[in-house]
């Protein structure tokens, strides 16, 4: 992508960042690693990694449609997300883990379709093929102002609905029956929260590409799960590791030739391996993982 | 973190039925899986709700809990309609179990117990630091708790990783976190091994007795908690019964509720076996 490192860090630094390209490149990495990694840390939790992989797919034919139709991606992004979000969330959902076969059988369904439109949309635009590839796996260029904007929108307001239903959110995850007793309104915590992973799963296709989102959807968050077991170090850790895997591969994408989506992707799962295999390693020595309370700590000294 | 705690007994009258239920019905899906019930259960008392599958105990829960409304009758629940007083309740829905890939410690299940109902995220470093006294009259509330249940050896484990016993006692600290005045469990016991019964059974027991919180407890063994019983409440044949354990679970009984002839056998350790003509469950499994 850029010219090759001179391995002086404070050099190579700032002469990445003297590219406007670079500069937005980052800045739109980070909005998403955030919000990426918290929707991410309560999707795993729920379970909802499919679903999500799904919005993301969905995302590719609305940007596709949207470069036809000479707007910009974003927007087709955004769009088809959230309709999707909506969609999913109207599905009858039925209690139960024999429900959950049928639905991902019609969810599976939805995903192939969504992929076949984007390609129908490339095609009606002529002269695209690389255009698709940015879609599907990400582009380090081309990330405008005002995309950036949008983003910075777009993540501010979920964080800010995030933050006002996360304790409700996690009793509704983690036991429906016991918070709808409660007058916890489950149903529509679980449609909130499709909205919300719309939009996450919108925002970081942008950065990664349709299909991998999953680098910062789930891989920094399932990392976390595996690490810890306390939701507020969960959510913590998770943001860092999204935020070192952008971070990370943008550099590497710029000072190499080798796509962004590749190298974020690289980093997540590197993460992701050294996490199993610390817990492994922990596992056979007969210790619990360290980041887990010792059982010597008082039970009133943390949360 | 503000605390919510709920005084039990403030302004009710000492003498006043937890759970009332007069001439109630229940429908299903348009057709009526119970009616003409009766039953009352006052403060501290421990009832277990006994009845073959589908008979329809745990929609009896469900209208105490104002989930399912009555289709005749009256209840009142802790003095009020139902649905009003739920967070007086603590209820532990029926369950398997937590799979072992669930993440989330012991101890925040508890908590959820406490405030896992009010908006807002709290973020425990922020809370400690600014409010020092309120965030520690939690963890001493929830600590307290889980001591109560005696489970501050595994609860800041992983809950996916406790065995069925070790879970249920948690979900029990979150059920009674609050001081709740009555204790739905929906089987409790189920799926879980004879020593485990045997434990969270006493555990219910001392619940009952010294925080005088009037236990509801679903279950389809009776015999882990026949000695423990003030009373039954028998759901079969389209109605209910309720009254002592040596009352309703009799041959008599029994026999008139299911309208076919029932035994009910002793041993000598005095547990009871409950055998029917054709396919009426047994009281064992």
């Amino acid at each position: 992508m850029g010219p090759g490192p001179s391995w002086d860090l404070a050099y190579d630094v700032q002469l990445m960042f003297s590219y406007p390209f670079m500069v937005n490149a980052f800045r739109a990495g980070t909005l998403v690693a955030v919000i990426a990694a918290t929707i991410g840390w309560f999707m795993v939790l729920r379970r909802q990694s499919f679903a999500g992989h799904t919005l993301a797919v969905i995302g590719f034919p609305g940007a596709a449609a949207a470069t036809w139709l000479g707007l910009a991606t974003g927007y087709g992004y955004f769009g088809f997300c959230l309709a999707g979000a909506l969609v999913i969330a109207a599905l009858p959902t039925r209690t139960g883990r024999t429900a959950s076969a049928e639905q991902s059988a019609v969810i599976g369904t939805v995903q192939a379709f969504a992929l076949a439109l984007g390609y129908l949309f490339v095609s009606l635009y002529k002269g695209f093929l690389s255009g698709m590839t940015n879609l599907l796996f990400g582009t380090i260029v081309g990330v405008t102002d005002t995309q950036v904007l949008v983003l910075l929108v777009s993540a501010a307001a979920c964080l800010g609905v995030l933050i006002a239903i996360g304790r409700p959110l996690l009793f509704a995850s983690i036991d429906p029956d016991l918070a709808r007793s409660r007058g916890v309104p489950v149903r529509k915590l679980g449609a909130l929260f499709l909205v919300l992973l719309g939009v996450a799963a919108a925002g970081t296709s942008q950065v990664t590409g349709s299909l991998l989102v999953f680098a910062l959807l789930v891989a920094p968050a399932a990392t976390a799960h595996k690490l810890t077991a306390r939701p507020a170090v969960g959510i913590a850790l998770s943001i860092v590791l999204a935020l070192l895997a952008t971070w990370i591969g943008e550099t590497l994408a710029f000072f190499t030739v080798y796509p962004i989506g590749f190298w974020v992707t690289t980093v997540s799962f590197a993460g992701y391996l050294a996490a199993c295999l610390w817990r492994a390693v922990g596992v056979r020595a007969g210790r619990r993982p360290r980041l887990e309370a010792p059982a010597a700590t008082p039970a009133g000294a943390r949360t | 973190m503000t605390m919510t705690q709920v005084q039990p007994g403030a302004v009710q009258v000492p003498d006043q039925p937890v759970v009332q239920l007069s001439a109630a019905a229940a429908q299903v899906g348009g057709s009526t899986i119970w009616s003409g019930v009766d039953i009352a259960v006052g403060p501290g008392e421990f009832v277990a709700v006994l009845g073959p599958n589908g008979s329809g105990k745990s929609t009896l829960l469900k209208v105490l809990l104002g989930l399912q409304p009555v289709a005749a009758g009256a209840v009142r629940v802790l003095g009020s309609p139902p649905g009003r007083h739920n967070r007086e309740i603590g209820y532990l829905p029926q369950r398997r179990a937590f799979d072992a890939d669930v993440r989330i410690r012991g101890v925040d299940i508890v908590a959820l117990g406490l405030d896992g109902d009010r908006w807002g995220t709290p973020i425990p470093m922020l809370s400690r630091l600014l409010r020092p006294a309120a965030y520690r009259a939690r963890q001493e509330q929830i600590a307290a708790v889980i001591d109560l249940v005696g489970a501050s050896g595994y609860a800041h484990r992983a809950i996916g990783q406790c065995s069925g016993g070790e879970q249920q006692r948690l979900l029990i600290a979150q059920a009674l976190i609050r001081r709740p005045r009555l204790l739905v469990l929906d089987e409790p016991l189920d799926s879980l091994d004879v020593p485990s019964q045997a434990g969270i059974s006493a555990l219910i027991q001392r619940v009952c007795r010294e925080q005088g919180v009037a236990v509801l407890l679903v279950a389809h063994d009776v015999n882990p908690i026949l000695t423990y019983l003030d009373k039954v409440v028998y759901v079969a044949g389209g109605t209910a019964v309720a009254g002592t354990p040596a009352d309703v679970i009799t041959a008599d009984t029994l026999t008139r509720l299911y309208g076919t002839p029932i035994d009910v056998l002793h041993d000598r350790n005095g547990r009871l076996v409950v055998v029917g003509q054709r396919d009426v469950p047994a009281e064992h499994h």
